[in-house]
């Protein structure tokens, strides 16, 4: 009896405790933002930095009172599922977005969950923020798909101009994943240093995604010396083996990539190698963070131990869907009032000094406003750290 | 020549360690540990850890990753998979407790160890260079030496101590092998920890050269289950085989094929199925299993 009675006593405490956290967190009421990407497997990377730039924007936002919109202050709930790159499984999640009835959600990250997500948030009014590269999806007709960082079509040429002018680079070689997004971006690599005037002395080496050592991939580009190699879509993880190896077998030329890497990463990986290796970096250069930013990147270190050098171009996505529903509070439920503001929107960009604005851009690109607008930074590695390069704006 | 020769050696080398300790689980237990490749990326993490974050010397760092794995791989062993052998008689029972460990192993690698790529510190620096001929760093020349030590001291304990004896006789026959007064649940607790010691092993090896992530276990996992297929599942000789046969494939194919795009794989596996379709017993298998 007395055991009966102190099961119930607890089982009690418990239901008031779950309760009571319920009502403290349940002040607000709660947007949710969904997150469909890839968080666990060889890729992993890529979407962790997404979700946990929005769980660390979110907590942020929510211990400081919430977020007002219209006449509502709102908690900010971040759902997430982990598509584990497999299309079939982003579709799935997206669907599930749809059933939580949320109409803003950011990825997925790869150019084929990217596809395969569109009929689904199309049917079910929801605006998405692919980290995904294919210009259909944010041409019209299509609507509803947002870019949510600078496409290699974008960087490409501007890194192949840049080194052509103040580097005499007159040869390229690319080597790429043998899987989608590395190949197409490869594609446009290819496409862009030809129109540039490039010679491609090799475009057709590849490696499979899993591949560790890449002494024995490399060895027949590197016999075309080119004056660049160009790693096309290159993951963080293998982007260090790819350059240790190139060095190692002797290649003295300059090395790049259209995809954002970790400085840290490479650190560990190629040590002073990697010396010279120029990527596009995060949104936020020394220069450029403001110290919200900054702040930011300390928050996000102590939520998660460690800072990882994509998130701040991630941390805007979120940013921009709020700030936009903050300019136009019917589009919370309301997608095409969503859409119908994103030509005339501008807001204070928190994120950079100066007078920078959040505005949405991709006239060039995609012949409507569907690309969130972050500065085009180009960064070169030196001795552990990443240096600016130049910075550019995309239309 | 001289280059795909050495990447084949150095390739195959570090293979055959991959597939040894699958197939010595496979050759005791009849288990298909699908977890083989996540044990070899706890093995570089854990190298990593002590090595590239502590500043321990790295034949410590090697010894605790072993001592780690070997811990893991007996846990496993008595906790997981011996309960469910004596429980159940079918064979996809163990195939899918092995599944769902790999599956836990990748789960908590990414809470413990994170989402990032890591490497640590080069062991050697320098390269060696015959005249753009032969290109090899040192380390993978040192890895490679050490990888090739570490396979015949693994034969020479197979073959000349008394667990080796005790191990070979239970995977020859488990039931005489317990008639002949060897505790079976002993030596396939010790068998299992060998197993995973020497994914530790090559995991901690490999770390210096190649780095670690959290997505590697599941492709590792397949590509030692190739070169077991190959050279006969669950015998020792066949693993070795089979991994310095994948190695030259690969790098034949990379030196080769690779104008015609990335046809390697799909050659080797197409190989394999034709191989397999002629000779299911791998080269050095029995054909009656």
């Amino acid at each position: 009896m007395q055991r009966r009675s102190l099961m119930k006593a607890a089982a009690t405490a418990a239901t008031l405790a779950v309760f009571g956290a319920t009502t403290a967190a349940a002040e607000n009421p709660v947007l949710k933002i969904g997150f469909v990407g890839v968080t666990s497997g060889p890729a992993a990377a890529w979407g962790i930095s997404n979700q946990r730039s929005m769980e660390a924007r979110a907590a942020w936002i929510n211990e400081t009172g919430g977020y007002t919109i219209g006449d509502t202050t709102y908690d900010i709930e971040i759902v997430s599922f982990d598509d584990q790159k497999d299309p079939k499984r982003a579709i799935a999640g997206m669907e599930k977005m749809a059933q939580e009835g949320i109409h803003y959600v950011v990825g997925p990250n790869v150019d084929d969950g990217a596809a395969a997500v569109r009929p689904v948030a199309e049917a079910n009014d929801i605006m998405y923020f692919p980290y995904a590269f294919p210009k259909e999806l944010y041409s019209a007709p299509a609507s509803n798909a947002v870019l949510g960082m600078i496409a290699n079509y974008q960087s490409g040429p501007a890194i192949y101009k840049h080194l052509m002018e103040n580097e005499g680079v007159k040869t390229v070689a690319f080597i790429a994943a043998n899987e989608s997004d590395p190949l197409s971006q490869r594609e446009s690599g290819v496409a862009a240093a030809k129109e540039l005037g490039l010679e491609v002395v090799s475009d057709n080496v590849t490696y499979q995604v899993d591949t560790t050592d890449f002494t024995p991939v490399l060895t027949p580009i590197l016999r075309a010396r080119p004056d660049l190699l160009v790693l096309s879509g290159v993951s963080p993880a293998n982007a260090p083996q790819l350059i240790r190896s190139a060095r190692e077998l002797g290649f003295q030329g300059m090395i790049s990539t259209e995809t954002a890497q970790d400085a840290g990463v490479l650190a560990e990986g190629a040590g002073d190698l990697a010396n010279g290796f120029i990527s596009v970096g995060g949104a936020s250069t020394p220069e450029l963070a403001s110290p919200m930013m900054n702040e930011f990147v300390e928050r996000y270190t102590a939520m998660f131990g460690e800072y990882n050098d994509e998130s701040n171009t991630k941390v805007y996505a979120l940013e921009y869907i709020l700030e936009t529903l903050k300019a136009t509070p019917g589009a919370i439920e309301d997608v095409a009032a969503f859409q119908a503001s994103m030509d005339d929107f501008s807001a204070p960009n928190p994120y950079m000094n100066g007078d920078e604005q959040l505005t949405y851009v991709g006239m060039t690109s995609f012949g409507q406003k569907r690309q969130i607008a972050v500065p085009l930074v180009v960064n070169v590695y030196q001795n552990g750290a990443f240096e600016t390069m130049f910075i550019a704006r995309v239309d | 020549m001289e280059q795909v020769m050495a990447n084949g050696v150095y390739l195959g080398s570090q293979y055959a360690m991959i597939a040894l300790g699958l197939t010595l689980i496979f050759a005791l237990m009849n288990v298909l540990n699908f977890a083989h490749g996540q044990m070899y990326v706890i093995g570089g993490f854990v190298t990593y850890t002590f090595y590239g974050q502590w500043g321990v010397p790295f034949v410590l760092a090697l010894f605790m990753s072993c001592m780690t794995l070997a811990i893991i791989g007996a846990l496993i062993e008595r906790y997981l998979f011996a309960p469910v052998i004596k429980g159940s008689a079918r064979e996809e029972s163990t195939m899918l407790l092995a599944a769902g460990i790999a599956f836990l192993l990748d789960a908590l690698i990414l809470l413990i160890f994170g989402e990032k790529q890591r490497g640590v510190p080069k062991i050697v620096d320098g390269v060696f260079n015959w005249d753009f001929r032969l290109i090899m760093p040192y380390d993978r020349i040192l890895i490679c030496v050490l990888a090739i030590l570490s396979i015949v001291a693994f034969i020479a304990l197979m073959q000349y101590s008394k667990t080796g004896r005790a191990l070979r006789a239970l995977a020859q026959d488990r039931t005489a092998a317990q008639l002949m007064g060897v505790n079976v649940d002993r030596y396939s607790m010790i068998g299992f920890a060998l197993g995973a010691m020497l994914a530790g092993l090559v995991g901690g090896l490999l770390v210096t050269i190649t780095g670690v992530n959290l997505g590697m276990g599941g492709p590792t996992s397949i590509k030692a289950f190739m070169m077991v297929m190959i050279g006969g599942a669950g015998v020792i000789s066949g693993a070795i085989w089979g991994g310095f046969i994948l190695g030259f494939m690969e790098a034949f194919g990379l030196a080769y094929l690779s104008q015609y795009g990335d046809i390697t794989y799909l050659l080797i596996f197409v190989s394999l199925m034709i191989f397999l379709a002629i000779r299911p017993q791998g080269l050095m298998g029995k054909p009656w299993g």
